[in-house]
């Protein structure tokens, strides 16, 4: 039967109707594809593969068309260079001499650095590695601000890794490719960076609303932050390390507090991926849950576990078995060789050292040249530990104590334990306490 | 006056969209003149416009998601976000059609203005459900103005089709 024959055949559908219905059609397919997108979270697989190879294919596109712009600005540069030379040497050489003096100033700055965290015990982050790379496109657009950078995987680059610029801090990698991968601005609606002002300690949230200053939101305590103050990340959270540079603080039009970022002094060329792993990735899992039960305390009442009663059985633990096993999850978490529990710090130089107390996660990575806690259990069982604390394997300015004798000796005689009381060193970085490492739970930038 | 073309898809559907998606990404390129960099407006606009004033059809709707998926995976920003938005300017275009066709430029211009409005308005409320925050008044004017600037192509884009289907005008 031939479609003229059909009842249906001479049925006109008037267009418009069936493009509304298209619309309506594309409309609920669109809706459906934003339910499921995930762009900010901290999960490869987020990304998605059609991101990914849209990037892949994007990133050389966006730098062949970027190099016109690239070799004109060498070309004016080494123009100006040749114009300027007299000028620019004249200026160079003022600097140097200005930064001879700093180079002095920081040298003398190091050396006391280094006694002071000797004699504390302190473990410092270790260097995080880099690698660099070119932005190739760049969207400015209210509701997405990222860029295209061309290195990938294939440089050990993660989702969540912090990106810098010369000057400060730029934002973070969303999505990952071979040979590109994707940086979410700190301008970005979807950007949310826990930050805090470094004159006051407070803490506030970056947040992003597509212009050039973001909001610093939530922020506590009475006068925190005034005209001018340097923002800098507080690493809470554990995704970007404490201390990079933000920018400064400034009064919007619309009287929030915002931030002139430092990285807006320059065009945004070169980056930084810093290759930095947060607590959670460091962990190891397996490990921390495997940890042996500690022993129950010598002498303490045991009460005999009833069969079939489970609060018998929970109560039958020792209340001082409990506590060293609370302190040791720190320790075992961070991989340190230390693994039967560690007893509470008495004095200020032992709590310094201690390493649940002051080293996060980063901080359980040791710096070279500086010897891990000792895992001796006889050191460990002990209340008032007799047995060196940490042993300074690098750069020790304390003849007179020695490296043999205990730290808390030495931080005794010295005085470094009143010192350790005042802390007269800045706190080290990551200094709070490590959270509880989930596999679903996601940091809240 | 131009000439009046004839109204295959590719030529008035196809063309424009290539060509405004390679505008898209060649001002995506990170250049500074002076300190200042490019404008970034929303170029498919212009087409999305254009396509609901020439005439209704059934492979706009598609391009205009295709085009808007590719923008968000462009710019990086939620995936469908422009899709919905320029989806919701093409049905609004689409539904006053009878209203605006034959009225003068001025009068097509304030109505893309209101239609781009529309649009960024929806990609406001999408930002606001999928980040939990709202975008900033001055960066949305910005790229609102760069984009109704381009109206002047959609209206070439109208100028060349409109004739070009005598059922539809």
């Amino acid at each position: 039967m031939s479609l003229r024959d059909s009842p249906l055949g001479e049925l006109k559908v008037p267009l418009a109707w069936t493009g509304a219905v298209a619309v309506i059609v594309a409309i609920v397919a669109v809706v459906a594809l934003l339910a499921s997108d995930r762009r900010d979270a901290f999960r490869s697989e987020a990304y998605g593969a059609t991101r990914g190879v849209a990037d892949q294919v994007l990133a050389p596109v966006g730098d062949a068309l970027s190099a016109p712009g690239r070799w004109t600005g060498a070309g004016i540069d080494t123009i100006r260079g040749y114009f300027f030379a007299v000028s620019e040497n004249r200026r160079l050489k003022a600097e140097l001499k200005e930064m001879r003096q700093w180079r002095d100033v920081a040298l003398a700055l190091r050396n006391e650095n280094d006694r002071y965290r000797t004699l504390l015990g302190l473990r410092t982050d270790p260097p995080i590695p880099m690698a660099a790379a070119r932005v190739v496109t760049d969207s400015r657009g209210p509701f997405a601000d990222t860029r295209l950078a061309n290195a990938g995987k294939e440089r050990g680059i993660k989702v969540g890794n912090p990106v810098m610029s010369e000057n400060g801090l730029v934002g973070r990698i969303i999505g990952v490719t071979t040979g590109a991968s994707r940086v979410l601005l700190l301008t970005d609606t979807a950007s949310k960076v826990p930050v805090m002002i470094d004159r006051t300690n407070a803490r506030a949230i970056l947040t992003g609303d597509g212009g050039p200053n973001p909001k610093l939101e939530y922020l506590r305590g009475q006068s925190p932050v005034k005209e001018g103050d340097r923002v800098i990340t507080s690493g809470d959270g554990g995704v970007i390390p404490r201390g990079l540079p933000v920018g400064t603080a400034v009064k919007g039009l619309d009287g929030r507090w915002r931030v002139v970022l430092a990285s807006d002094k320059s065009p945004i060329d070169f980056v930084r991926i810093l290759l930095f792993q947060d607590f959670t990735q460091l962990v190891n899992q397996r490990e921390l849950a495997e940890r042996e039960t500690p022993p129950p305390t010598a002498g303490a009442l045991t009460v005999t576990p009833q069969p079939g009663t489970a609060s018998a059985t929970t109560a039958a633990k020792p209340a001082a078995a409990s506590a060293p096993s609370t302190a040791l999850k720190p320790a075992a978490g961070a991989n340190i060789a230390a693994k039967p529990p560690i007893a509470p710090p008495k004095t200020a130089a032992e709590k310094a050292s201690h390493p649940g107390n002051a080293v996060g996660a980063k901080g359980a990575i040791q710096k070279p040249g500086v010897k891990a806690l000792p895992a001796k259990p006889s050191a460990l069982k002990s209340p008032a530990p007799k047995e060196p604390v940490a042993k300074a394997g690098g750069p020790r300015p304390t003849p007179k104590s020695g490296a043999e004798k205990p730290a808390a000796k030495t931080a005794k005689r010295s005085g470094a334990a009143s010192a350790a009381k005042t802390a007269p060193v800045k706190a080290p970085a990551r200094a709070e306490p490590p959270r509880p490492p989930s596999d679903d739970e996601e940091p809240p930038t | 006056m131009s000439a009046v073309r004839s109204l295959e898809p590719w030529r008035w559907i196809g063309i424009p969209m290539l060509q405004t998606l390679g505008a898209t990404i060649l001002f995506g390129i990170p250049l500074r003149i002076w300190g200042l960099q490019l404008p970034e407006p929303v170029f498919p606009m212009a087409a999305v416009f254009a396509w609901g004033v020439i005439r209704p059809s059934m492979i706009a709707p598609a391009a205009i998601v295709l085009m808007g998926l590719s923008l968000d995976v462009f710019w990086g920003g939620p995936f469908g976000l422009w899709a919905l938005a320029m989806l919701v300017a093409y049905g609004l275009v689409l539904s006053s059609r009878s209203m605006i066709s034959g009225q003068g430029r001025a009068a097509l211009w304030a109505w893309y203005a209101v239609v781009t409005a529309a649009a960024f308005g929806v990609g406001v409320v999408v930002a606001g459900v999928k980040d939990r925050n709202l975008p900033g008044l001055i960066p949305l004017a910005w790229q609102y103005l760069a984009t109704i600037v381009l109206y002047p192509f959609s209206n070439r884009l109208i100028e060349m089709f409109e004739d070009a289907d005598v059922r539809f005008r």
